[in-house]
């Protein structure tokens, strides 16, 4: 874990430096900072609507920040599409379920690995030597990456035909495919029985763990997000209301009251 | 040379010997039969790169027949203007390598013109989905139309002549192979998968690193193309070229072929183009026969309208199109790969 506070920014990964957002008047998220270093997983909590899908698609692109700015690695994201962000190292995975429907297990993680495809339309036609390289490099790479989730043995099966869990397990494989440096949960353990949510914990910290990535986790399920992040951010109305480890959050009485009211 | 590249030039080299050994017999003896095949195989070349865009992208394209039209008007033109100067060919009479260089580089240039054209009408609409998309190529297909109709240079209303058949069963079903080898080659590989994650879920594909605009374009610019080709095939089978043969009926046509064969499968939508190609003209062919009882005679004089019902009925019953995405046909050959 990192550890003092200015190491931690000199080391940060992701860093949103006053990021607000406006839709019309409303003020959706108002001066969010937030820092994620290098193989931290940090969590972001809050009631509902208090802003933490819009921050998460502040970072995605999905929406362009009104004021702030988005920084991985150093680097602006603000503007940037959707694709170009994944493309510098930010996967996702949705809130429901998002796979593509129509495709087999194995094609769902294959298309991942277009973002650093080498061959584009016109060697598809001439299925060249090199062509025909890479396409083997990208099964067996999409085939390992499966076997780790011990998902390979539904390789041939249609996605749609998984049991939910190994839906939600699946999307965070496809994420993982495009090789990012940090990985933003979209409340995955959403619907999920205890003994799934124990088990995607350990899945998380393996995922982080495995492919030395970072890991931003929104969530409902308090037993998970205090079980297994290093720092919590906590929103209320779109403004940051308290920020630290799982201990200092849980008795934070601003935390306390946002979510059961005033005392 | 990779096995599908090489089965591609077999089947063009079998195209080839088909149409050196029996075109002029078929043409001659069968006149009525080769007019149907030719149009055919411009079906199939229309459904298959409609395919591309409406079924493997998931776009809801309704403007085929215009880059149709800007295909047959541009090989027509080409033809008519340039084909004296660089081939030599007079009134459409010349060496059969002169006039079949000539139909490849007319159909090249149909080709490049339609995918330009596709290309201009993507770029901006593409930005739209679903019925907007549609509606703005229904616009693009009626322009194009209009334009012809009041455009002098290429025969207004009065109609187009274009000199000389150049289109054979060759360059016909050469184009057949060629654009269900393009279809199925794009598709069939990891570039590929991103038109279908494109039609699948367009934030997902985005959010895994997918330019879904690019892949909409790319499906536009091929389809256009192709359709371009057939617009040539057409133009030079025909020899003669009017408005009319490119509304908005024709590109619906199409559309009818594709959701008939299953969108996003390539084996049912050729299935389906020869299948509505040659029923209308075997209803009319059943019409006049003794097998027919004379109380049912009326129901095959109004052959379209049993056409429709048919087509009614399929849907009803096949409402993934014949082939459904192809998955079950698949099945039934017994192989099952991974793409």
């Amino acid at each position: 874990m990192a550890g003092t506070l200015t190491g931690r920014l000199m080391e940060s990964l992701l860093k949103l430096n006053n990021c607000t957002i406006r839709f019309g008047g409303l003020t959706a998220v108002s001066c969010f900072s937030m820092a994620i270093a290098k193989g931290e997983l940090v969590g972001l909590i809050g009631p509902n609507g208090a802003g933490k899908t819009t921050v998460f698609n502040m970072v995605t692109g999905v929406y362009r920040p009104t004021e702030g700015e988005v920084l991985l690695a150093g680097e602006r994201l603000n503007g940037l599409k959707p694709y170009a962000i994944t493309g510098k190292g930010i996967a996702r995975t949705f809130q429901n379920i998002r796979l593509f429907g129509s495709l087999t297990v194995f094609d769902n993680v294959r298309a991942a690995f277009n973002l650093h495809l080498k061959h584009g339309p016109i060697h598809a036609l001439t299925r060249g030597k090199a062509f025909l390289n890479e396409e083997g490099a990208i099964e067996k790479r999409t085939l390992e990456l499966l076997k780790i989730f011990n998902l390979e043995r539904f390789r041939k099966a249609m996605c749609k035909s998984l049991p939910y869990g190994d839906q939600r397990r699946l999307e965070i494989v496809r994420a993982l495919a495009t090789e990012p440096k940090l990985l933003l949960l979209d409340e995955p353990a959403a619907g999920m029985t205890p003994t799934e949510k124990s088990n995607l914990m350990k899945l998380i910290e393996f995922v982080r763990e495995t492919f030395d990535i970072s890991v931003l986790l929104v969530e409902h399920d308090m037993r998970v997000v205090m079980g297994i992040c290093h720092r919590i951010y906590v929103l209320d109305y779109g403004v940051q209301i308290a920020e630290g480890p799982p201990s200092e959050i849980r008795s934070d009485p601003r935390v306390i009251e946002a979510y059961l009211g005033e005392a | 040379m990779s096995r599908s590249l090489l089965n591609l030039v077999f089947a063009l080299v079998l195209c080839a010997s088909i149409s050196f050994f029996g075109e002029n017999f078929i043409a001659s003896n069968f006149a009525y039969y080769y007019d149907i095949l030719i149009s055919i195989g411009v079906n199939i070349i229309l459904a298959t790169s409609l395919n591309l865009v409406n079924g493997y992208t998931g776009q809801f394209s309704l403007g085929h027949a215009g880059f149709m039209a800007v295909g047959a008007y541009a090989s027509a033109s080409w033809s008519n203007h340039l084909d004296p100067i660089i081939f030599g060919i007079v009134n459409g009479s010349g060496n059969p390598v002169a006039t079949n260089a000539a139909m490849f580089v007319s159909m090249l240039f149909a080709g490049a013109m339609a995918a330009i054209a596709g290309f201009a009408v993507g770029v901006p609409s593409l930005r739209l989905k679903g019925d907007y998309l549609a509606i703005v190529t229904l616009g693009f297909g009626e322009i194009i139309r209009v334009a012809i109709l009041n455009l002098d240079f290429l025969g207004a209303s009065r109609g187009l002549s274009v000199p000389g058949t150049y289109t054979n069963l060759f360059w016909t079903y050469g184009s057949v192979v060629l654009c269900i080898y393009v279809v199925l080659s794009l598709v069939h590989s990891t570039y590929g998968r991103g038109f279908l994650t494109v039609r699948d879920d367009e934030v997902a594909a985005e959010a895994m690193g997918i330019n879904t605009t690019k892949y909409k374009v790319a499906a536009f610019v091929v389809a256009a193309f192709f359709a371009g080709v057939a617009g040539a095939l057409y133009a030079h089978f025909k020899a003669f070229l009017t408005p009319e043969g490119f509304n908005f009926f024709r590109s619906v046509d199409v559309v009818v072929i594709v959701i008939l064969g299953g969108m996003g499968s390539t084996i049912g939508v050729v299935f389906a183009a020869v299948l509505l190609t040659i029923l209308p003209e075997a209803l009319r062919g059943l019409a006049h026969t003794e097998f027919v009882p004379a109380a049912y005679q009326v129901l095959l004089e109004n052959r379209l309208i049993l056409y429709s019902l048919l087509l009614i009925i399929l849907m009803l019953t096949r409402p993934q199109g014949l082939f459904g995405d192809g998955t079950a046909f698949k099945k039934w050959l017994g192989r099952s790969r991974a793409d």
